[in-house]
């Protein structure tokens, strides 16, 4: 026998490639489709046939910061020299920059919910999981079933009786509700994934340090914390990926002050319906950070989309 | 750092409430030298968290089996209500569009997982033969499944557009179809199709992640015993592939399931169940009854029942899961 059965023969391996590029390139074509068209003029966005390389323009990402109202030649003939490309390119479509959109707002509730939320149910998740991890617990794995099975409640479902008990307390629409909500939806992955990375770190270390003089929270600060610190990280990213997306809790719980960006996307709305340079500009601008903490993450994927049950 | 006791301490440290008994037990050797005591500092660790959970899930929750044995509505709640017991229950058992929107459910479960469990296990199949560069494009592969399903569904609204969107040219590129000919989310035969299509473009590579994991934990020698015994490749993959790689697919199909028998988001921003309610998945029709039509106590009966489903299923996930953890 020529080759071994475990290792692919040089052929096998050639054709396993060349599939596995061709499906990546088929499937990674939506997104490129997407960039390019934050980067062409509502003509060329609709062109038929698509236009793959249309001449770059900015218009989209001009539409997505600005207001614009439309005014008539006469009007912008005596308008002062243009301040920028943005007040150039809507004078052309006989229009004039009337303020800032709402985007900025709505990138920075985003932000705010998102760091907000990560940053409290990481807090929660590394404290429950060490002590599940470390310490005897009643009914540890009722306790732990109950808090995974919290992660499967549907959302539409919540939001119901959410919605009532927000509005008795005054926090809907607030970033704090939205906090809130998003930490009691990332808490439970949080100590699952934790408690996995936890008791992976040997015993032996906060022994040692008890047996030096530490107390329980001293050597859990002074050891425990800075060894399970990448597995803090890649928790802090999987919750703070998920609080990014969140899309029914954010659509029936905001409408203007605590909007985040996913409701707000589908609604950028141009002459016409969506404005889709503006509407590719914007997804563009979102999804961009969600593929660099993936590249970062890839060796922890695994472990992230199964609570930390599959590790390699 | 020095390890001096760890031989010593190593046999009674690993149940720390156990320990203060035996450390007291033998004076001047306790190594718990102040602070709070190891159970109150696992109750303080653990109890926020349930604390959080229990006001933002089981509370709620409880206010939902309440609510949905009233007739109330959110949107007029100075009205009084009034109890009217398993009418809502009863009411949404024998809806036939109930009943419809849970075949459309179960239509769009069984059609995207089929589809994933196929590709995803033939991707992993095919990364494992570890051809050069395949971490790369592993990566690259993965990128769909880390999206927002809301932004996701809102831009292959766009793909799917019937004249312009890059879907319809490709499909008429390689069929000579003519591109306005055909509507991915307008027409009636193809809209299930068209979520079909973007939840197996999405989750695929969910299915492949976990499968891979799966193919790598078959040691070697297994199938090195299976060469000495001269088993055919399909023998092999029958019989030693299938049954290692099956807690791990099992794994993820149910997951998907979960979640795609819950799907709101992509859904909601890719057809809005239309046309009509061809595409009205459970959560769409909860959504429209909850806070469209604000029938509160009706939609909160629809929601126990949902929820109960979806406790069922995860009940049987979080078993494979542990027993997957084991291994």
């Amino acid at each position: 026998m020529a080759h071994s059965v475990v290792a692919a023969s040089p052929v096998a391996r050639l054709l396993s490639g060349t599939v596995v590029v061709l499906y990546s390139l088929i499937s990674i074509a939506p997104l490129v489709w997407i960039f390019l068209t934050g980067f062409k003029n509502s003509t060329d966005a609709v062109a038929y046939p698509p236009r793959i390389l249309s001449p770059p323009s900015i218009e989209g990402y001009c539409d997505l910061f600005t207001i614009q109202t439309s005014q008539d030649a006469d009007y912008i003939a005596h308008l002062p020299p243009s301040t920028g490309p943005c007040d150039s390119l809507a004078r052309e479509h006989g229009r004039v920059i009337a303020g800032k959109s709402k985007t900025p707002g709505r990138f920075f509730n985003s932000i705010l919910i998102g760091f907000g939320s990560t940053f409290l149910s990481v807090f929660l998740g590394t404290l429950a999981a060490y002590a599940f991890s470390r310490f005897k617990v009643p009914a540890k794995d009722d306790l732990l079933f109950f808090i995974l099975s919290t992660r499967f409640m549907p959302p539409i479902a919540v939001a119901i009786p959410i919605y009532l008990m927000y509005r008795q307390l005054g926090l809907i629409d607030t970033a704090v509700g939205m906090i809130l909500l998003y930490t009691a939806v990332n808490v439970s992955l949080a100590v699952w994934l934790l408690k996995g990375f936890i008791d992976e770190i040997p015993r032996e270390y906060e022994e040692a340090a008890l047996v030096d003089g530490y107390t329980r929270l001293q050597a859990f600060v002074k050891t425990v914390l800075p060894q399970a610190a990448t597995g803090i990280a890649a928790t802090a990213v999987f919750c703070l990926i998920f609080a990014w997306n969140e899309y029914a809790f954010a659509v029936l719980l905001t409408s203007g002050t605590a909007q985040t960006m996913p409701p707000f996307i589908p609604f950028i709305i141009g002459e016409g319906g969506q404005d889709w340079p503006a509407v590719a500009a914007a997804t563009s601008l979102f999804v961009v950070p969600i593929l660099c903490f993936t590249i970062l993450l890839r060796k922890q994927l695994l472990r992230g989309i199964t609570f930390g049950a599959v590790r390699k | 750092m020095a390890l001096p006791h760890a031989s010593m301490s190593a046999a009674k440290i690993p149940d720390m409430i156990e320990v203060s008994s035996a450390a007291a037990a033998r004076p001047g050797q306790s190594i718990r030298s102040g602070g709070i005591s190891d159970r109150g500092i696992a109750w303080l660790f653990i109890t926020p968290t349930i604390l959080l959970l229990l006001a933002i899930n089981i509370f709620p929750l409880i206010w939902t089996v309440r609510m949905s044995l009233t007739n109330y509505k959110a949107n007029m709640g100075w009205m009084k209500y009034r109890f009217v017991g398993i009418e809502n229950y009863v009411d949404i058992l024998t809806d036939p569009d109930i009943w419809d929107a849970m075949q459309t459910t179960a239509r769009f479960v069984f059609w995207s997982i089929s589809l994933e469990v196929l590709l995803g296990f033939g991707l992993a199949l095919l990364i494992n033969r570890k051809f050069r560069g395949h971490s790369f494009w592993t990566t690259v592969i993965l990128l769909p499944m880390m999206l927002s399903p809301a932004v996701v569904g809102n831009f292959w609204t766009f793909l799917f557009q019937p004249q312009s969107g890059l879907f319809n040219y490709v499909v008429s590129f390689f069929t000579g179809i003519d591109p306005a000919s055909f509507q991915m989310i307008g027409d009636v035969k193809l809209a299930p199709w068209s979520i079909v299509l973007v939840d197996v473009w999405m989750w695929t590579p969910y299915v492949m992640l976990i499968c891979l994991a799966g193919l790598r934990s078959i040691p070697d020698y297994i199938y090195e015993a299976a060469e000495v015994d001269r088993a055919s490749v399909w023998r092999r993959f029958w019989s030693v592939t299938l049954p290692m790689v099956m807690p791990f697919l099992m794994l993820a199909v149910l997951f998907r399931g979960i979640e795609n028998f819950k799907m709101f988001d992509m859904v909601n921003l890719l057809t809005n169940g239309g046309p009509g309610s061809l595409t009205e998945t459970v959560s769409i029709t909860l959504k429209r009854a909850a806070f469209e039509k604000w029938q509160t106590g009706w939609s909160s009966a629809l929601a126990i029942i949902l929820f109960l489903t979806v406790f069922g299923a995860a009940n049987i996930y979080i078993k494979v899961l542990n027993s997957v953890k084991r291994r």
